[in-house]
């Protein structure tokens, strides 16, 4: 029996797009939001976990709207940028960017906030810029924090569900992901292709978190120096 | 020549207070900030460095101006050359110690000068070791080559040898010293150890509550012009015990348990644990050379 590989790979397609955007936007955020003293910090904060407690289907909806063609921010995507983000991948990539956020930024904020803040002070005095002393002295020295971050927020991309049905609907190449397919073939009681789906999806996610768990051990303990 | 003239307001644990501080510093000088801690010590010498701002004021180097609030002038720490040596040495984690001197060269400077550190402060063997797997005595001496790497005009030491035990810090002292003459750098330490004072500089500033108490020599300062043929120890109590009509206190002075009599009157208010200091006349001491 031949099974639809399409909704796995759209999955996979949209788990790496949103996380490479993630890691580009995140990343500096998380430096950002580590070191800053402005007032509004612990509204960002908020903001930044509230796609933690929020219901999916709450975050869908109000993306729903604002994507809608009716709304100034919809119609702005469409008119000037040519995106039409109601039901369609990029729509789907923007809202998991939304929702994957905080499983990003979070692990990889307390690894800014767990390096003592000599280091990049040293890097400091020994002349080196900003931007120099970010990428030799603090990313390499968050290894563990940054794969966490990064694996977290593929897996929870993969894993979304309700802001995707929401959004995105269920066109097959377009914004069936392997979780809606699920849902979709339980509904038309296809056990077997369901399964099919559900054990790729668990096998592919077991094997990634078992690698990040791994990795970080090996790390720890090579820091260590036993 | 360092001219220094600062205020900054300072937080403290009893109230806040304000760091208040003008004095100059010549060419290869080896200076001290001395004092409690929490007396603004390590600020100072942060404002030193740039990593922070005094409220008003100026500092000046040679010819340039490091900072200066009336003309708003403020040269950021990475163009001002300091090796700033760390209380918790500040190593990176990610580097051999090697790569830690290397990324301290500035641009287009000569590697030689890695090499020739790495000879001078004995790192041969440890070059390629990550710094998490040296001792606390090992790091600080990477710290110090790493700071002088850079070649910096002014070497800034914020307590450098308080986390080190009492033996690696007399033979770490006596390396900085032979660095500091060999480079002939003009160097600030932050210190609360007199003994590494009087060892390392030729001038000490004593600072309580963000001010200037008193400046000059180590033996000007701390009085030992006056002494005479007193010895004082500080030492700490380790145990007293009743003797007959005197009391036996045992003391730890530096690395050395001793044994002295107090009167039933000075026992009283002593217990163990309390620091003291230990007078005593040296009529004829035996000096034996170690």
């Amino acid at each position: 029996m031949s099974y639809d590989w399409q909704p796995l790979l759209l999955t996979f397609k949209l788990a790496a797009i949103t996380t490479l955007i993630l890691c580009l936007i995140g990343i500096p955020f998380a430096w950002w939001l580590a070191q800053t003293r402005v007032r509004c910090k612990p509204v960002l904060e908020t903001l930044v976990s509230m796609p933690l407690v929020l219901p999916p289907s709450v975050l869908g909806f109000y993306l729903l709207l604002a994507f809608s063609p009716t709304h100034w921010f919809g119609h702005f995507m469409d008119q000037e940028v040519g995106l039409k983000l109601a039901f369609s991948f990029e729509g789907l990539v923007l809202a998991s960017v939304i929702f994957s956020f905080p499983f990003l930024v979070h692990p990889v904020q307390s690894g800014f906030q767990n390096l003592a803040p000599s280091l990049s002070e040293a890097a400091y005095t020994l002349g080196k810029s900003r931007w120099q002393t970010f990428l030799h002295v603090l990313l390499p020295n968050i290894k563990p924090s940054l794969v966490s971050g990064v694996v977290l927020a593929f897996a929870h991309t993969i894993g979304e569900f309700g802001v995707v049905l929401m959004i995105g609907g269920n066109m097959p190449g377009q914004t069936r992901v392997a979780s809606i397919a699920i849902y979709d073939e339980v509904e038309a009681l296809n056990y077997d292709a369901a399964n099919f789906y559900a054990l790729v999806l668990f096998a592919v996610c077991f094997t990634i978190l078992l690698t990040v768990y791994l990795l970080n051990k090996k790390f720890l303990t090579r820091l260590g120096g036993t | 020549m360092i001219e220094l003239d600062i205020k900054k307001k300072l937080l403290g644990a009893q109230g806040d207070f304000t760091l208040e501080v003008k004095f100059r510093i010549e060419q290869g000088e080896f200076v001290t900030l001395f004092g409690e801690s929490g007396a603004g010590k390590t600020t100072l010498l942060r404002c030193l460095a740039g990593l922070a701002e005094p409220d008003e004021g100026s500092i000046h180097i040679n010819d340039e101006t490091w900072f200066d609030s009336v003309k708003q002038s403020r040269l950021p720490v990475q163009q001002r050359r300091v090796g700033y040596m760390f209380q918790d040495y500040a190593l990176f984690p990610n580097m051999s110690v090697r790569g830690n001197l290397e990324f301290a060269l500035r641009k287009g400077a000569n590697r030689q000068r890695i090499t020739e550190l790495i000879e001078i402060m004995a790192l041969g063997e440890l070059q390629h070791r990550k710094p998490n797997t040296l001792s606390g005595g090992q790091q600080q001496r990477v710290a110090l080559a790493r700071a002088l790497a850079a070649e910096p005009q002014l070497l800034l030491l914020d307590e450098p040898f308080s986390a080190l035990d009492q033996e690696t810090r007399v033979r770490l002292q006596n390396e900085v010293l032979q660095l500091q003459r060999h480079f002939g750098i003009t160097t600030v330490m932050v210190s609360h150890d007199v003994s590494e004072v009087y060892r390392l500089s030729n001038r000490v500033l004593v600072i309580e509550q963000g001010r200037i108490l008193s400046a000059g020599s180590p033996a000007e300062v701390f009085g030992a012009g006056q002494a005479g043929g007193k010895f004082s120890f500080a030492g700490e109590i380790l145990a007293i015990e009743a003797a007959d009509v005197v009391f036996a206190v045992t003391l730890l002075v530096g690395n050395q348990i001793v044994h002295v009599i107090a009167t039933a009157a000075e026992a009283q208010h002593l217990k163990p644990g309390d620091r003291v200091t230990l007078l005593s006349k040296a009529f004829n001491p035996v000096l034996v050379a170690c």
